[in-house]
């Protein structure tokens, strides 16, 4: 097996340097996930203005590849609508439960796309959709629920 | 006699493949489960081949041949932890011996027996549990040893109470007289820690625990595979463990409880097989081991589980022992050497062996989580195992959220111990912590 293959540079520079990292405030909602089978945690918030995620800030521990995973979550969608970062985690879940079939569309996933390595190895696809699905319960959270639903990640 | 390792290694016909870009397999990760030997393959084989039917009922041939085995299988489980195997006729092998699926059935089912005997008679009393009984575990406990009876207290209004740990991966066992009193109805342990490696004081908590009249169930799950094992001498009332850690089939499982104990629990699962009398308006029920195996059990399996037996006899219990004991040192002292690397559990003494411990081997590596590490061991074919290995509790009493852990048995040999090794410093090396910085940036 390549290792570079799973951990590309993207992926260790996220986890080196998260981006956005630390909890903060004001926030309308916030979802606290953990990988039962690991003990990987992950506390989110997002700050939604007027339809527009204006923040997201977490807090966790776990390997590189769920806390860059987050990472590279709060890049994409901060700024965006509910809408736009729906559609951005409709096509990462997409990527990480492909098994690596799925040609990930970089317009749309940017440093995601570091993460179609992952794909190939199941044990390691709910590190990569743990901060994920906290975004997707916080924003139920904060009332973006009806946005935040027909998103089914695993 | 030392053990043959290169021999016994053609057994086990899945060492042989590679994995990951042809990478020889280095298995560590026999704590979890264990590879079988062919011969446990073949006894499976033959008898499903051969003797093949419901054991305990029918009166065919087949029938009678597959209940032989069944209850011969028994037999020799039974002798192979010291207990009974009280033979009244050929078809009730082992009175102290119950099949189970695997160990945490076999720890449900006394959990239950007690919750059903707090509907029964008065005669069942030594097995109630209710308010201002205690039970006490340990906060090294599997999940399995652990949720059964926080759910029990839970049914029954009992206290939950437990051992601390030490720093240093051992029991506290400084206030022993304040936990286990006059109070306690059972105390629950592991023989030895599936994370730590430590092998606990069983005796000394045994003759507490009588002192006060207290049931004591063992999780014999990762020392029964491993060394010599008589549940008699140890003197505990209930045991447990899994044929699958024992070069066995998985799905069979062996509960041990003191004869005069099992004959007066009652059922957990009830149905066909373990009645004695049914009438439309209630039935009486079996003696043991009958009693709590209700249904058509598992026989090609308790089969297996007899044949791994025989094996692990023909190479002898003192043997694997000794030869994991020499496995487990040059780990344990391997890993130490290597900077930035911790072993979670007993590590080396000042004798420069190890004690009291056995080859469950977990560490964390400064600045490489776990799931990390365990990626790039896998990279190199070595498997291991990672996460909180079922003892959410215990890691978090040590303040890390999961450990990497290898584990060994009878088939490991030194050069998987190098292997090892030799791939955490590649682990460290690939996510650059050697010498500075930490790669997760994090204060
Ligand atoms: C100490 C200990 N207890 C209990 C168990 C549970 O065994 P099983 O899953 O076979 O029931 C295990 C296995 O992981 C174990 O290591």
């Amino acid at each position: 097996m390549q290792l570079e293959s799973m951990y590309q540079d993207i992926i260790l520079d996220h986890y080196k340097h998260p981006h956005g990292r630390g909890l903060r405030e004001p926030f309308d909602g916030e979802s606290f996930q953990v990988n039962p089978t690991c003990g990987d945690e992950v506390t989110l918030r997002v700050h939604v203005d007027d339809d527009t995620i204006t923040d997201v800030s977490y807090d966790g521990q776990g390997c590189s590849i769920s806390q860059a995973s987050v990472s590279v979550l709060n890049e994409l969608v901060v700024g965006n609508t509910v809408e736009q970062a729906m559609t951005t985690m409709n096509a990462f879940v997409e990527l990480m439960q492909g098994r690596g079939t799925v040609e990930p569309d970089e317009d749309v996933l940017d440093d995601g796309i570091a993460f179609a390595g992952v794909a190939k190895y199941p044990a390691r696809v709910k590190c990569a959709l743990l901060g994920w699905m906290a975004l997707k319960a916080a924003l139920a959270s904060a009332g973006a629920a009806e946005a935040a639903q027909g998103v089914e990640v695993q | 006699m030392s053990l043959d390792v290169a021999t016994l290694r053609a057994d086990f016909a899945i060492l042989t493949r590679t994995v990951r870009d042809e990478k020889p397999l280095v298995y560590l990760d026999s704590g979890a489960t264990s590879q079988r030997p062919r011969q446990v393959l073949d006894a499976e084989r033959k008898f499903l081949e051969t003797a093949n039917a419901a054991v305990h009922r029918g009166a065919h041939q087949l029938a009678e041949e597959a209940t032989d085995a069944y209850e011969d299988a028994r037999a020799k489980i039974a002798a192979f932890v010291g207990v009974d195997s009280g033979s009244i006729s050929g078809s009730a092998g082992g009175g102290e011996i119950v099949f189970t699926k695997n160990a945490t059935e076999g720890i449900n089912l006394v959990a239950y027996a007690m919750s059903n005997a707090a509907t029964a008679g008065p005669e069942m009393k030594r097995f109630t549990l209710s308010e201002g009984d205690e039970v006490v575990i340990t906060e090294m406990e599997h999940h399995a040893n652990l949720v059964p009876w926080q759910q029990l207290c839970q049914r029954t209004g009992a206290t939950l109470r437990w051992f601390g740990v030490t720093d240093d991966g051992r029991l506290d066992l400084s206030n022993i007289d304040e936990l286990i009193t006059e109070r306690t109805k059972v105390v629950a342990f592991t023989h030895q820690s599936n994370v730590l490696g430590t092998i606990n004081p069983v005796r000394q908590l045994v003759a507490k625990a009588r002192e006060v009249s207290a049931l004591t169930v063992l999780d014999a799950c990762q020392s029964v595979p491993h060394g010599p094992v008589d549940f008699h001498e140890l003197g505990v009332d209930f045991a447990v463990f899994s044929g699958h850690k024992m070069l066995g089939p998985s799905g069979i499982g062996v509960l041990y409880g003191r004869r005069e104990l099992l004959e007066a629990m009652p059922p957990f699962l009830t149905g066909g097989s373990m009645i004695e009398l049914v009438k439309m308006e209630g039935s009486t029920f079996a003696s043991p081991p009958q009693r709590f195996e209700a249904g058509v059990p598992m026989t090609s399996q308790a089969v297996g589980l007899g044949a791994a037996v025989d094996y692990l006899n023909s190479i002898g219990m003192d043997n694997i022992a000794k030869h994991e004991h020499e496995l487990t040192r040059a780990a344990v002292a391997g890993l130490s050497a290597i900077d930035g690397v911790r072993i979670v559990g007993p590590g080396i003494d000042e004798d420069g062996d190890v004690h009291d411990r056995g080859g469950a081997v977990s560490f964390v590596v400064d600045g490489v989580h776990p799931h990390d590490v365990s990626q790039v061991l896998d990279s190199l074919g070595i498997a291991v195992r990672v996460g909180h290995h079922c003892a959410w509790p215990l890691h978090r009493r040590l303040g890390i959220p999961a450990t990497v852990r290898a584990s060994f048995y009878l088939y490991n040999q030194p050069s998987d111990v190098d292997a090892l090794v030799a791939g955490v410093r590649e682990a460290q090396r690939f996510f650059g912590v050697t010498d500075e910085e930490p790669a997760n940036g994090q204060a």
